[in-house]
């Protein structure tokens, strides 16, 4: 059995691109929530020396004399395209899993011995006409394999045009390859691990490969001999074709200004609210704690610091807006100091069970309406999200992130499609 | 293209509520005979079924300019957008000129390829060749041009 890893490049930026095609050779950048920090770099913008989450504002002298683009994130638009790409990559295996929205895995079941490079040159033909989307393609034994092969694709270091087979390479050249990688281009090998498994003198990929699983299990977990024995072929990941449920649900946002007054506060954290009970609902989960927090801008040196946050149990789980919201706003209350320029709140879900698997307290009354939730979400469904909403949210919310330089949403809104001229 | 919720404004309110006054169940009660045509009842007709082939690869583009009515392509009109087909000689096409979307019927030529529009010279209409070095790409072929009349 093969796995593949298949992964737009630059993902955000090749959306743009595709609808943009000016921005084709240029340096572009994409900015994250709040056009905060680069999430996404054209490899011109790589080549500058620019890293992935560095702050927009340490960019922009270096915007002005290279004329790099930047751009707001679009969501719309790349939730929108890679919708569309897994679909086209979903016919290509039995099983996929979509990883990311820009990254999924096929299980190739059945292949034998098929020409995978070749097969790898379809994938990304067809995704190049159909949404113009580029890709690379990584083939390999195992999910944690099939991750280097897409790095390796990627990175020309094997294969060609895109497409690496690395069960197509002798156990020679693999090796070979694998030394020259370093450990932090393992799946599951972060910053952390990394300097631990440095300290050990492991820091290829080869010398993790060839290294004695039980010690580091033993130090580690269980994890790094899994991601040994995946290293050496041995496939101990399946696909998850569904994702799981989320064991907590997390909503928050920096501000798009700072807010100094609780009744701001209490506004934006009902919204977060608001759209961490709708993705509890769509899990059909019930929350039994509600964790809020709020806290100043951390990098500004001369103003005053603060961040607090509260964790308040429910005597009984619940999945209504109303109620969720009502304890998430008791407990700002609690947190909440004047004289601060608070810059991020959020609120979090926590202690999530199934619906069905519910225990009563002894004095509760029934205070939750699934009814009525279920009501909301279907009108915000087909009338946008936010259509319905609790007043506690407000109306006029100047405290929305600011999105200043987002493009048109050209596959998602009737009055911003592309235009084409005939003159 | 969000649906209407039936309300009580909606005209449905009188045939709810009999004369006698009792309410009745707001949810239609399914016909208790055998409907003669339940065998041949077919699916509600969608434009997206008849228009879109290949879902992932169609796009909507709006169209502006005039040198295209030869060819029912309207200014305002939308157009419908492939990106799966090949084009043919005399296909028209979304295509990418000097950076900027262009809707144009393409001609294969020995030497090159031409994009043209529909009017004639006087109308100051000019045929674009392009030759094989020139930096030109077709985005999309065109199925369908909607016109709103």
């Amino acid at each position: 059995m093969s796995f593949a890893l298949v992964d737009g490049n630059n993902f955000y930026v090749s959306c743009e691109r595709v609808f943009n095609p000016q921005l084709e050779g240029r340096p572009v950048v994409v900015l994250s929530n709040n056009d905060g920090c680069a999430v996404a770099r054209s490899n011109e913008v790589k080549a500058l020396g620019v890293k992935m989450g560095t702050p927009w504002f340490q960019i922009q002298d270096l915007a002005k004399k290279h004329r790099i683009v930047a751009l707001s994130s679009n969501y719309a638009l790349y939730a929108d395209m890679s919708n569309r790409m897994m679909s086209v990559l979903g016919q290509y295996a039995p099983e996929q899993e979509v990883y990311s929205i820009d990254e999924c895995f096929l299980g190739l079941t059945g292949f034998g011995h098929y020409d995978l490079a070749a097969y790898g040159q379809t994938i990304r033909q067809h995704v190049q006409q159909w949404i113009g989307i580029p890709v690379c393609v990584g083939f390999a034994a195992t999910k944690t394999l099939a991750k280097l092969a897409n790095h390796c694709a990627k990175k020309s270091l094997a294969g060609q045009n895109g497409v690496c087979d690395l069960n197509a390479l002798s156990d020679g050249a693999r090796s070979q390859l694998f030394s020259q990688l370093p450990i932090e281009e393992i799946w599951g090998i972060g910053a952390q691990l990394s300097r631990q498994l440095r300290e050990r003198g492991i820091a290829t990929v080869e010398a993790l490969r060839t290294a004695d699983p039980k010690p580091l299990r033993r130090t580690f977990s269980v994890n790094m001999e899994r991601t040994i024995a995946e290293l050496n072929g041995e496939s101990c990941l399946s696909l998850e074709e569904v994702a799981p449920a989320k064991q907590q649900i997390m909503s928050s946002r920096s501000f798009g200004t700072y807010l100094y007054e609780l009744p701001e506060l209490e506004q934006a954290v009902a919204s977060y609210m608001a759209n961490a009970a709708e993705k509890l609902r769509h899990q059909a989960s019930l929350a039994g704690l509600v964790h809020v927090f709020v806290r100043t801008n951390p990098f500004r040196s001369d103003a005053p610091q603060y961040q607090k946050s509260l964790s308040i149990p429910l005597p009984s789980p619940s999945a209504d807006t109303r109620r969720l919201t009502a304890v998430a706003l008791w407990g700002l209350k609690r947190i909440y100091r004047p004289g601060f320029a608070y810059q991020k709140a959020g609120v979090m879900l926590g202690n999530l069970s199934q619906i069905g698997i519910k225990q009563f307290t002894l004095f509760e009354k029934r205070q939750d309406r699934p009814a009525l939730m279920q009501a909301m979400d279907r009108i915000n469904a087909v009338w946008g999200r936010g259509t319905l909403k609790l007043g506690a949210e407000g109306v006029q919310q100047d405290w929305k992130m600011k999105r200043g330089m987002m493009s048109p949403r050209y596959t998602t809104c009737w009055s911003e499609l592309p235009v084409a001229l005939a003159n | 293209m969000a649906q209407r919720f039936p309300s009580l404004d909606d005209g449905l309110h009188d045939s709810v509520v009999p004369p006698t006054g009792c309410p009745l169940l707001a949810t239609p009660v399914p016909a208790g005979f055998p409907s003669p045509a339940a065998d041949y009842i077919e699916e509600h007709l969608t434009l997206d079924e008849h228009l879109v082939e290949h879902r992932e690869a169609t796009f909507f583009v709006r169209v502006t300019g005039r040198s295209m009515t030869g060819f029912g392509i309207n200014h305002g009109d939308l157009l419908v957008v492939d990106r799966s087909k090949t084009p043919t000689s005399s296909s028209i096409v979304v295509a990418v000129v000097d950076g900027h979307f262009t809707v144009k019927q393409l001609h294969f030529l020995p030497n090159g390829k031409l994009l043209r529009g529909s009017g004639d010279e006087e109308n100051g209409q000019r045929d674009l060749f392009v030759s094989p070095e020139q930096d030109f790409t077709v985005w999309g072929v065109v199925l369908w041009s909607i016109h709103r009349v």
